[in-house]
Protein backbone atom coordinates (compact mmCIF):
# COMPACT_ATOMS: atom_id res chain seq x y z
CA UNK A 1 0.00 0.00 0.00
CA UNK A 2 1.27 3.42 -0.87
CA UNK A 3 1.75 5.52 2.21
CA UNK A 4 1.26 9.24 2.31
CA UNK A 5 3.23 11.19 4.86
CA UNK A 6 1.15 13.33 7.16
CA UNK A 7 3.17 16.37 6.10
CA UNK A 8 1.98 15.87 2.54
CA UNK A 9 -1.65 16.25 3.46
CA UNK A 10 -3.01 19.70 4.09
CA UNK A 11 -4.85 19.74 7.41
CA UNK A 12 -8.49 20.59 6.90
CA UNK A 13 -8.48 23.79 8.98
CA UNK A 14 -5.53 25.23 7.04
CA UNK A 15 -7.16 24.10 3.82
CA UNK A 16 -10.37 25.85 4.84
CA UNK A 17 -8.57 29.07 5.72
CA UNK A 18 -6.67 29.05 2.47
CA UNK A 19 -9.91 28.61 0.57
CA UNK A 20 -11.39 31.52 2.47
CA UNK A 21 -8.61 33.78 1.28
CA UNK A 22 -8.99 32.68 -2.33
CA UNK A 23 -12.75 32.99 -2.12
CA UNK A 24 -12.60 36.53 -0.81
CA UNK A 25 -10.19 37.44 -3.54
CA UNK A 26 -12.32 35.74 -6.17
CA UNK A 27 -15.50 37.38 -4.96
CA UNK A 28 -13.91 40.82 -4.93
CA UNK A 29 -13.25 40.38 -8.63
CA UNK A 30 -16.76 39.01 -9.05
CA UNK A 31 -18.42 42.01 -7.42
CA UNK A 32 -16.95 44.34 -10.04
CA UNK A 33 -18.71 42.21 -12.59
CA UNK A 34 -21.92 42.22 -10.57
CA UNK A 35 -22.07 45.98 -10.30
CA UNK A 36 -22.29 46.13 -14.07
CA UNK A 37 -25.30 43.82 -14.10
CA UNK A 38 -27.68 45.56 -11.73
CA UNK A 39 -30.70 43.96 -13.36
CA UNK A 40 -29.81 40.61 -11.94
CA UNK A 41 -28.71 41.72 -8.49
CA UNK A 42 -31.56 39.77 -6.85
CA UNK A 43 -30.11 36.55 -8.17
CA UNK A 44 -26.53 37.41 -7.29
CA UNK A 45 -24.01 34.63 -6.70
CA UNK A 46 -23.86 33.28 -3.12
CA UNK A 47 -22.50 35.89 -0.74
CA UNK A 48 -19.16 35.58 0.97
CA UNK A 49 -20.63 34.64 4.36
CA UNK A 50 -22.72 31.91 2.75
CA UNK A 51 -19.61 30.30 1.35
CA UNK A 52 -18.17 28.88 4.53
CA UNK A 53 -17.02 25.44 3.45
CA UNK A 54 -18.96 22.49 4.82
CA UNK A 55 -16.72 20.16 6.82
CA UNK A 56 -15.20 17.24 4.92
CA UNK A 57 -16.72 14.73 7.35
CA UNK A 58 -20.25 15.93 6.54
CA UNK A 59 -19.69 16.03 2.78
CA UNK A 60 -18.48 12.44 2.87
CA UNK A 61 -20.91 10.90 5.38
CA UNK A 62 -24.25 12.53 4.54
CA UNK A 63 -25.06 11.40 1.01
CA UNK A 64 -27.94 10.49 -1.23
CA UNK A 65 -26.69 7.70 -3.45
CA UNK A 66 -29.50 5.18 -3.76
CA UNK A 67 -27.28 2.66 -5.57
CA UNK A 68 -25.87 1.93 -2.12
CA UNK A 69 -29.13 2.30 -0.17
CA UNK A 70 -31.64 5.01 0.68
CA UNK A 71 -30.21 5.98 4.09
CA UNK A 72 -27.87 8.96 4.34
CA UNK A 73 -25.08 6.86 5.86
CA UNK A 74 -25.55 3.89 3.50
CA UNK A 75 -23.23 5.30 0.82
CA UNK A 76 -20.18 5.59 3.08
CA UNK A 77 -20.91 2.26 4.76
CA UNK A 78 -21.59 0.24 1.62
CA UNK A 79 -19.36 1.79 -1.05
CA UNK A 80 -15.90 1.26 0.37
CA UNK A 81 -15.14 -1.84 -1.74
CA UNK A 82 -16.60 -0.37 -4.91
CA UNK A 83 -14.10 -0.79 -7.77
CA UNK A 84 -13.37 2.39 -9.71
CA UNK A 85 -10.48 0.89 -11.69
CA UNK A 86 -10.50 0.02 -14.52
CA UNK A 87 -13.12 2.55 -15.58
CA UNK A 88 -14.10 3.55 -19.10
CA UNK A 89 -16.40 6.34 -20.12
CA UNK A 90 -18.06 6.16 -23.54
CA UNK A 91 -18.90 9.48 -25.15
CA UNK A 92 -21.05 8.86 -28.19
CA UNK A 93 -24.39 9.52 -29.88
CA UNK A 94 -24.84 12.53 -32.16
CA UNK A 95 -21.11 13.30 -32.44
CA UNK A 96 -18.46 13.35 -35.18
CA UNK A 97 -15.82 11.48 -33.15
CA UNK A 98 -17.21 9.08 -30.56
CA UNK A 99 -14.63 8.17 -27.92
CA UNK A 100 -14.02 5.71 -25.14
CA UNK A 101 -11.73 7.19 -22.52
CA UNK A 102 -10.33 5.54 -19.43
CA UNK A 103 -10.53 7.53 -16.22
CA UNK A 104 -6.72 7.91 -16.33
CA UNK A 105 -6.93 9.40 -19.83
CA UNK A 106 -9.65 11.78 -18.69
CA UNK A 107 -7.65 13.07 -15.72
CA UNK A 108 -4.54 13.63 -17.85
CA UNK A 109 -6.35 15.15 -20.85
CA UNK A 110 -8.44 17.52 -18.74
CA UNK A 111 -6.54 19.05 -15.83
CA UNK A 112 -8.70 19.66 -12.78
CA UNK A 113 -9.29 23.04 -11.25
CA UNK A 114 -10.97 23.85 -7.97
CA UNK A 115 -14.56 25.07 -7.96
CA UNK A 116 -16.28 26.05 -4.71
CA UNK A 117 -19.98 25.51 -5.33
CA UNK A 118 -23.10 25.45 -3.26
CA UNK A 119 -24.94 22.15 -3.54
CA UNK A 120 -28.68 22.45 -2.90
CA UNK A 121 -30.49 19.17 -2.34
CA UNK A 122 -34.14 18.91 -3.36
CA UNK A 123 -34.79 17.74 0.22
CA UNK A 124 -34.10 21.24 1.55
CA UNK A 125 -30.48 21.24 2.72
CA UNK A 126 -27.26 22.62 1.28
CA UNK A 127 -23.50 22.28 1.51
CA UNK A 128 -20.59 24.38 0.26
CA UNK A 129 -18.16 22.02 -1.44
CA UNK A 130 -14.70 22.59 -2.95
CA UNK A 131 -14.82 20.29 -5.98
CA UNK A 132 -11.97 19.36 -8.25
CA UNK A 133 -13.09 19.11 -11.85
CA UNK A 134 -13.17 20.54 -15.33
CA UNK A 135 -15.92 21.98 -17.53
CA UNK A 136 -18.00 19.32 -19.26
CA UNK A 137 -17.80 21.40 -22.46
CA UNK A 138 -14.10 20.52 -22.78
CA UNK A 139 -14.91 16.86 -23.23
CA UNK A 140 -17.95 17.60 -25.42
CA UNK A 141 -15.89 19.78 -27.76
CA UNK A 142 -13.42 16.92 -28.20
CA UNK A 143 -16.11 14.66 -29.68
CA UNK A 144 -17.66 17.43 -31.86
CA UNK A 145 -21.43 17.27 -31.39
CA UNK A 146 -23.47 17.30 -34.62
CA UNK A 147 -26.35 19.70 -35.27
CA UNK A 148 -28.75 16.98 -34.08
CA UNK A 149 -27.24 17.00 -30.57
CA UNK A 150 -29.96 18.82 -28.61
CA UNK A 151 -29.59 17.05 -25.27
CA UNK A 152 -26.98 15.14 -23.29
CA UNK A 153 -27.90 11.92 -21.54
CA UNK A 154 -25.77 10.68 -18.62
CA UNK A 155 -25.85 7.03 -17.64
CA UNK A 156 -24.32 5.77 -14.41
CA UNK A 157 -22.89 2.31 -13.86
CA UNK A 158 -25.17 -0.73 -13.53
CA UNK A 159 -23.57 -3.23 -11.17
CA UNK A 160 -25.95 -4.83 -8.66
CA UNK A 161 -23.12 -7.14 -7.55
CA UNK A 162 -21.30 -4.18 -6.07
CA UNK A 163 -24.21 -1.81 -5.54
CA UNK A 164 -26.63 -3.28 -3.06
CA UNK A 165 -29.33 -0.68 -3.72
CA UNK A 166 -29.58 -1.73 -7.37
CA UNK A 167 -30.92 -5.12 -6.27
CA UNK A 168 -34.18 -3.38 -5.40
CA UNK A 169 -36.46 -1.56 -7.84
CA UNK A 170 -36.17 1.77 -6.02
CA UNK A 171 -35.41 3.55 -9.30
CA UNK A 172 -35.14 2.57 -12.94
CA UNK A 173 -31.51 1.37 -12.88
CA UNK A 174 -29.00 2.35 -14.13
CA UNK A 175 -29.39 5.94 -12.96
CA UNK A 176 -30.11 8.23 -15.89
CA UNK A 177 -30.03 12.00 -16.05
CA UNK A 178 -30.04 14.62 -18.75
CA UNK A 179 -29.25 18.22 -19.64
CA UNK A 180 -30.15 20.46 -22.53
CA UNK A 181 -27.08 20.99 -24.76
CA UNK A 182 -26.70 24.66 -23.77
CA UNK A 183 -26.84 23.70 -20.07
CA UNK A 184 -24.23 21.01 -20.69
CA UNK A 185 -21.97 23.44 -22.57
CA UNK A 186 -22.21 26.07 -19.83
CA UNK A 187 -18.93 26.86 -18.10
CA UNK A 188 -20.37 26.24 -14.62
CA UNK A 189 -21.25 22.63 -15.51
CA UNK A 190 -18.34 20.44 -14.49
CA UNK A 191 -17.24 16.85 -14.41
CA UNK A 192 -15.76 16.12 -11.00
CA UNK A 193 -12.90 13.83 -10.00
CA UNK A 194 -12.13 15.09 -6.50
CA UNK A 195 -13.06 17.23 -3.53
CA UNK A 196 -11.16 19.07 -0.79
CA UNK A 197 -7.99 18.59 -2.84
CA UNK A 198 -8.29 14.80 -2.65
CA UNK A 199 -9.50 12.00 -4.89
CA UNK A 200 -13.29 11.78 -5.02
CA UNK A 201 -14.48 9.33 -2.32
CA UNK A 202 -16.62 6.41 -3.53
CA UNK A 203 -19.68 7.67 -1.66
CA UNK A 204 -19.52 10.99 -3.53
CA UNK A 205 -19.66 9.40 -6.98
CA UNK A 206 -16.12 8.28 -7.77
CA UNK A 207 -14.46 8.10 -10.20
CA UNK A 208 -16.41 10.61 -12.31
CA UNK A 209 -19.51 12.60 -11.50
CA UNK A 210 -21.35 15.62 -12.79
CA UNK A 211 -22.02 18.88 -10.94
CA UNK A 212 -24.60 21.39 -12.18
CA UNK A 213 -24.65 23.93 -9.35
CA UNK A 214 -27.87 25.76 -10.27
CA UNK A 215 -29.93 22.56 -10.26
CA UNK A 216 -31.02 20.30 -7.39
CA UNK A 217 -28.35 17.80 -6.40
CA UNK A 218 -29.99 14.73 -7.94
CA UNK A 219 -29.34 16.15 -11.44
CA UNK A 220 -25.63 15.63 -10.84
CA UNK A 221 -25.10 11.97 -11.80
CA UNK A 222 -22.49 9.85 -10.02
CA UNK A 223 -20.20 7.08 -11.31
CA UNK A 224 -20.83 7.99 -14.96
CA UNK A 225 -20.03 5.43 -17.68
CA UNK A 226 -21.77 6.96 -20.67
CA UNK A 227 -22.25 10.50 -21.95
CA UNK A 228 -24.53 10.35 -24.97
CA UNK A 229 -25.52 13.29 -27.13
CA UNK A 230 -29.10 12.84 -28.27
CA UNK A 231 -31.79 14.62 -30.26
CA UNK A 232 -34.76 14.04 -27.94
CA UNK A 233 -35.12 15.02 -24.31
CA UNK A 234 -34.04 12.02 -22.23
CA UNK A 235 -36.24 10.74 -19.39
CA UNK A 236 -34.32 10.70 -16.13
CA UNK A 237 -34.72 7.97 -13.52
CA UNK A 238 -36.40 10.43 -11.15
CA UNK A 239 -38.81 11.73 -13.80
CA UNK A 240 -39.83 8.14 -14.41
CA UNK A 241 -40.22 7.43 -10.70
CA UNK A 242 -42.39 10.48 -9.96
CA UNK A 243 -43.08 12.92 -12.81
CA UNK A 244 -45.21 15.09 -10.50
CA UNK A 245 -42.32 15.66 -8.10
CA UNK A 246 -39.27 15.74 -10.37
CA UNK A 247 -39.12 17.58 -13.68
CA UNK A 248 -36.46 17.50 -16.38
CA UNK A 249 -35.07 20.95 -15.56
CA UNK A 250 -35.12 20.81 -11.75
CA UNK A 251 -33.56 24.25 -11.45
CA UNK A 252 -33.30 25.46 -7.87
CA UNK A 253 -36.34 27.70 -7.51
CA UNK A 254 -37.67 29.01 -4.17
CA UNK A 255 -41.01 29.82 -5.81
CA UNK A 256 -41.78 26.33 -7.04
CA UNK A 257 -42.54 24.04 -4.11
CA UNK A 258 -41.97 20.35 -4.06
CA UNK A 259 -45.47 18.80 -3.76
CA UNK A 260 -44.65 17.75 -0.19
CA UNK A 261 -42.57 20.62 1.13
CA UNK A 262 -41.63 24.24 0.55
CA UNK A 263 -38.44 25.11 -1.34
CA UNK A 264 -38.34 28.69 -0.05
CA UNK A 265 -35.57 28.05 2.47
CA UNK A 266 -32.91 25.52 3.30
CA UNK A 267 -30.69 24.27 6.13
CA UNK A 268 -26.93 24.58 5.89
CA UNK A 269 -25.43 21.20 6.80
CA UNK A 270 -23.20 21.09 9.85
CA UNK A 271 -24.24 24.44 11.26
CA UNK A 272 -25.81 23.09 14.44
CA UNK A 273 -29.14 23.89 16.04
CA UNK A 274 -28.27 27.52 16.73
CA UNK A 275 -28.06 28.70 13.13
CA UNK A 276 -31.30 29.63 11.38
CA UNK A 277 -32.56 28.46 8.00
CA UNK A 278 -31.24 30.38 5.02
CA UNK A 279 -33.43 31.63 2.19
CA UNK A 280 -33.10 29.63 -1.02
CA UNK A 281 -32.12 31.78 -3.99
CA UNK A 282 -33.22 31.47 -7.60
CA UNK A 283 -30.86 29.17 -9.54
CA UNK A 284 -29.09 28.49 -6.21
CA UNK A 285 -27.46 31.93 -6.49
CA UNK A 286 -26.05 31.38 -9.99
CA UNK A 287 -28.73 33.43 -11.75
CA UNK A 288 -26.26 35.96 -13.14
CA UNK A 289 -24.56 33.21 -15.04
CA UNK A 290 -27.48 31.01 -16.08
CA UNK A 291 -30.77 32.95 -16.03
CA UNK A 292 -30.33 33.82 -19.72
CA UNK A 293 -30.58 30.11 -20.64
CA UNK A 294 -34.24 30.20 -19.65
CA UNK A 295 -35.41 33.54 -21.06
CA UNK A 296 -39.10 33.39 -21.90
CA UNK A 297 -39.63 30.00 -20.30
CA UNK A 298 -42.35 29.46 -17.72
CA UNK A 299 -40.24 27.88 -14.97
CA UNK A 300 -43.35 26.87 -13.02
CA UNK A 301 -44.42 24.73 -15.97
CA UNK A 302 -40.92 23.53 -16.87
CA UNK A 303 -39.86 22.76 -13.32
CA UNK B 1 -47.28 -0.86 44.82
CA UNK B 2 -49.43 0.98 42.30
CA UNK B 3 -47.69 4.20 43.28
CA UNK B 4 -44.26 2.76 42.50
CA UNK B 5 -45.44 1.32 39.21
CA UNK B 6 -46.78 4.70 38.20
CA UNK B 7 -43.53 6.36 39.15
CA UNK B 8 -41.61 3.81 37.05
CA UNK B 9 -43.83 4.46 34.05
CA UNK B 10 -43.28 8.20 34.53
CA UNK B 11 -39.50 7.83 34.60
CA UNK B 12 -39.47 5.46 31.62
CA UNK B 13 -41.63 7.90 29.66
CA UNK B 14 -39.15 10.67 30.34
CA UNK B 15 -36.19 8.67 28.99
CA UNK B 16 -36.65 9.66 25.31
CA UNK B 17 -36.69 13.31 26.39
CA UNK B 18 -33.52 12.88 28.46
CA UNK B 19 -31.86 11.09 25.55
CA UNK B 20 -32.54 13.91 23.11
CA UNK B 21 -31.38 16.54 25.63
CA UNK B 22 -28.18 14.55 26.11
CA UNK B 23 -27.68 14.35 22.35
CA UNK B 24 -28.26 18.08 21.93
CA UNK B 25 -25.73 19.05 24.58
CA UNK B 26 -23.09 16.59 23.44
CA UNK B 27 -23.59 17.51 19.81
CA UNK B 28 -24.43 13.95 18.80
CA UNK B 29 -27.21 14.74 16.36
CA UNK B 30 -25.20 14.65 13.13
CA UNK B 31 -25.31 16.95 10.11
CA UNK B 32 -29.00 17.88 10.36
CA UNK B 33 -29.66 18.20 14.11
CA UNK B 34 -33.00 20.02 13.84
CA UNK B 35 -34.40 17.44 11.45
CA UNK B 36 -33.17 14.79 13.85
CA UNK B 37 -34.97 16.39 16.83
CA UNK B 38 -38.12 16.87 14.76
CA UNK B 39 -38.20 13.25 13.66
CA UNK B 40 -37.32 11.97 17.13
CA UNK B 41 -40.05 13.89 18.98
CA UNK B 42 -42.56 13.12 16.21
CA UNK B 43 -41.94 9.42 16.34
CA UNK B 44 -42.16 9.33 20.15
CA UNK B 45 -45.49 11.16 19.95
CA UNK B 46 -46.78 8.33 17.74
CA UNK B 47 -45.34 5.71 20.08
CA UNK B 48 -47.09 7.29 23.06
CA UNK B 49 -50.35 7.47 21.11
CA UNK B 50 -50.04 3.72 20.52
CA UNK B 51 -49.17 3.09 24.17
CA UNK B 52 -52.12 5.16 25.40
CA UNK B 53 -54.47 3.29 23.09
CA UNK B 54 -53.06 -0.09 24.22
CA UNK B 55 -54.04 0.28 27.87
CA UNK B 56 -57.72 -0.64 27.72
CA UNK B 57 -57.17 -3.60 25.34
CA UNK B 58 -54.42 -4.77 27.72
CA UNK B 59 -56.83 -4.54 30.61
CA UNK B 60 -59.24 -6.72 28.69
CA UNK B 61 -56.69 -9.34 27.67
CA UNK B 62 -54.96 -9.61 31.04
CA UNK B 63 -57.93 -8.96 33.32
CA UNK B 64 -55.76 -6.50 35.23
CA UNK B 65 -57.14 -3.02 35.92
CA UNK B 66 -53.68 -1.60 36.63
CA UNK B 67 -53.20 -0.78 32.94
CA UNK B 68 -55.88 1.89 32.79
CA UNK B 69 -54.33 3.71 35.72
CA UNK B 70 -51.36 4.58 33.44
CA UNK B 71 -53.60 5.85 30.67
CA UNK B 72 -53.90 9.46 31.70
CA UNK B 73 -50.17 9.87 32.31
CA UNK B 74 -49.34 8.28 28.93
CA UNK B 75 -51.89 10.57 27.29
CA UNK B 76 -50.20 13.58 28.86
CA UNK B 77 -46.88 12.33 27.50
CA UNK B 78 -48.48 12.30 24.03
CA UNK B 79 -49.21 15.99 24.57
CA UNK B 80 -45.70 16.58 25.96
CA UNK B 81 -43.88 15.01 22.99
CA UNK B 82 -46.33 16.49 20.47
CA UNK B 83 -45.69 19.95 21.93
CA UNK B 84 -41.91 19.44 21.80
CA UNK B 85 -42.35 18.33 18.19
CA UNK B 86 -44.38 21.42 17.32
CA UNK B 87 -41.99 23.74 19.18
CA UNK B 88 -39.01 22.24 17.34
CA UNK B 89 -40.67 23.01 14.03
CA UNK B 90 -42.03 26.45 14.93
CA UNK B 91 -39.23 27.63 17.20
CA UNK B 92 -35.98 25.86 16.37
CA UNK B 93 -36.56 25.33 12.66
CA UNK B 94 -38.53 28.45 11.68
CA UNK B 95 -37.55 30.81 14.54
CA UNK B 96 -41.18 31.84 15.04
CA UNK B 97 -41.12 33.35 11.57
CA UNK B 98 -44.89 33.08 11.04
CA UNK B 99 -45.45 33.79 7.30
CA UNK B 100 -43.67 30.64 6.02
CA UNK B 101 -45.20 28.58 8.85
CA UNK B 102 -48.73 29.71 8.00
CA UNK B 103 -47.97 29.12 4.34
CA UNK B 104 -46.96 25.54 5.19
CA UNK B 105 -50.06 24.97 7.34
CA UNK B 106 -52.33 26.09 4.50
CA UNK B 107 -50.52 24.51 1.57
CA UNK B 108 -48.99 21.30 2.89
CA UNK B 109 -51.58 18.76 3.91
CA UNK B 110 -49.22 16.86 6.22
CA UNK B 111 -48.54 20.02 8.22
CA UNK B 112 -52.22 20.95 8.22
CA UNK B 113 -53.25 17.59 9.63
CA UNK B 114 -50.35 17.48 12.08
CA UNK B 115 -51.21 20.91 13.41
CA UNK B 116 -54.89 19.94 13.63
CA UNK B 117 -53.94 16.89 15.67
CA UNK B 118 -52.04 19.08 18.12
CA UNK B 119 -54.99 21.49 18.42
CA UNK B 120 -57.27 18.55 19.21
CA UNK B 121 -54.87 17.45 21.94
CA UNK B 122 -55.25 20.81 23.71
CA UNK B 123 -58.75 20.28 25.19
CA UNK B 124 -57.74 16.78 26.29
CA UNK B 125 -54.68 18.06 28.13
CA UNK B 126 -56.65 20.89 29.73
CA UNK B 127 -59.40 18.56 30.97
CA UNK B 128 -57.10 15.80 32.15
CA UNK B 129 -57.40 16.55 35.88
CA UNK B 130 -59.75 14.66 38.24
CA UNK B 131 -61.57 17.92 38.94
CA UNK B 132 -62.37 18.40 35.26
CA UNK B 133 -63.43 14.79 35.00
CA UNK B 134 -66.02 15.30 37.74
CA UNK B 135 -67.09 18.62 36.34
CA UNK B 136 -67.70 17.32 32.81
CA UNK B 137 -69.28 14.01 33.91
CA UNK B 138 -70.44 12.02 30.89
CA UNK B 139 -69.16 14.59 28.44
CA UNK B 140 -65.61 13.91 29.61
CA UNK B 141 -65.63 10.45 28.10
CA UNK B 142 -67.10 11.72 24.84
CA UNK B 143 -64.53 14.51 24.66
CA UNK B 144 -61.65 12.15 25.28
CA UNK B 145 -62.68 9.93 22.40
CA UNK B 146 -60.97 12.64 20.35
CA UNK B 147 -57.79 10.62 20.87
CA UNK B 148 -59.07 8.22 18.16
CA UNK B 149 -59.21 11.07 15.65
CA UNK B 150 -55.83 12.35 16.84
CA UNK B 151 -54.29 8.90 16.33
CA UNK B 152 -55.55 8.74 12.73
CA UNK B 153 -54.39 12.30 12.04
CA UNK B 154 -50.95 11.57 13.51
CA UNK B 155 -50.57 8.49 11.38
CA UNK B 156 -51.67 10.33 8.20
CA UNK B 157 -49.25 13.13 9.07
CA UNK B 158 -46.41 10.58 8.98
CA UNK B 159 -47.60 8.91 5.78
CA UNK B 160 -48.01 12.18 3.89
CA UNK B 161 -44.62 13.58 4.80
CA UNK B 162 -42.75 10.41 3.79
CA UNK B 163 -41.31 9.61 0.40
CA UNK B 164 -43.09 6.27 0.43
CA UNK B 165 -45.46 4.58 2.86
CA UNK B 166 -42.92 1.73 3.26
CA UNK B 167 -42.28 0.73 5.90
CA UNK B 168 -42.43 2.69 9.13
CA UNK B 169 -45.38 4.95 8.27
CA UNK B 170 -47.35 1.85 7.22
CA UNK B 171 -46.43 -0.03 10.40
CA UNK B 172 -47.69 2.80 12.63
CA UNK B 173 -50.84 3.06 10.55
CA UNK B 174 -51.56 -0.65 10.90
CA UNK B 175 -50.90 -0.65 14.66
CA UNK B 176 -53.26 2.30 15.16
CA UNK B 177 -55.97 0.72 13.00
CA UNK B 178 -55.72 -2.52 15.00
CA UNK B 179 -55.89 -0.64 18.32
CA UNK B 180 -58.98 1.23 17.14
CA UNK B 181 -60.58 -1.91 15.71
CA UNK B 182 -60.25 -3.61 19.09
CA UNK B 183 -62.46 -0.88 20.51
CA UNK B 184 -65.23 -1.42 18.01
CA UNK B 185 -65.46 -4.98 19.26
CA UNK B 186 -65.58 -3.84 22.86
CA UNK B 187 -68.42 -1.51 22.07
CA UNK B 188 -70.44 -4.10 20.17
CA UNK B 189 -70.11 -6.42 23.11
CA UNK B 190 -71.31 -3.72 25.42
CA UNK B 191 -74.38 -3.23 23.28
CA UNK B 192 -75.13 -6.95 23.19
CA UNK B 193 -74.62 -7.65 26.84
CA UNK B 194 -75.55 -4.28 28.22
Amino acid sequence: MKKIKFSEVTPEHIYRNRRNFIKKFGLAAGSVFLSQNLNFSADAAPKKEDLKLTEYRYITTYNNYYEFGTGKSDPIEKSQNFKTKPWDVVIDGEVENPMTLSIEEITTMFPSEERVYKLRCVEGWSMIIPWLGFPLNKILKKVSPTSKAKFVKFTSILDPEQMIGQRYPILDWPYKEGLRIDEAMHDLTILVTGLYGKKLPNQNGSPLRLIVPWKYGFKSSKAIVNIKLVEKMPTSSWMKASPREYGFYSNVNPKVDHPRWSQASERAIGEGIISPRIPTTMFNGYGDEVASLYTGMDLKKYF
Amino acid sequence: MKKYLKLSVFILSLLPFLLIVYKIFLDKLGPEPIKEITHFTGEWTLIFICLTLSMSPLKRFTNLTIWVSFRRMLGLFVFFYATLHLLTYVGLDYRFNWPPILDDVIKKKYIFIGFSAWLLLLPLAITSSKKMMLLLKNNWKKLHRLIYVIAIFGSLHYIWLSKTIFFKPLIYFIIIIILLALRIRIKNRNIKYG
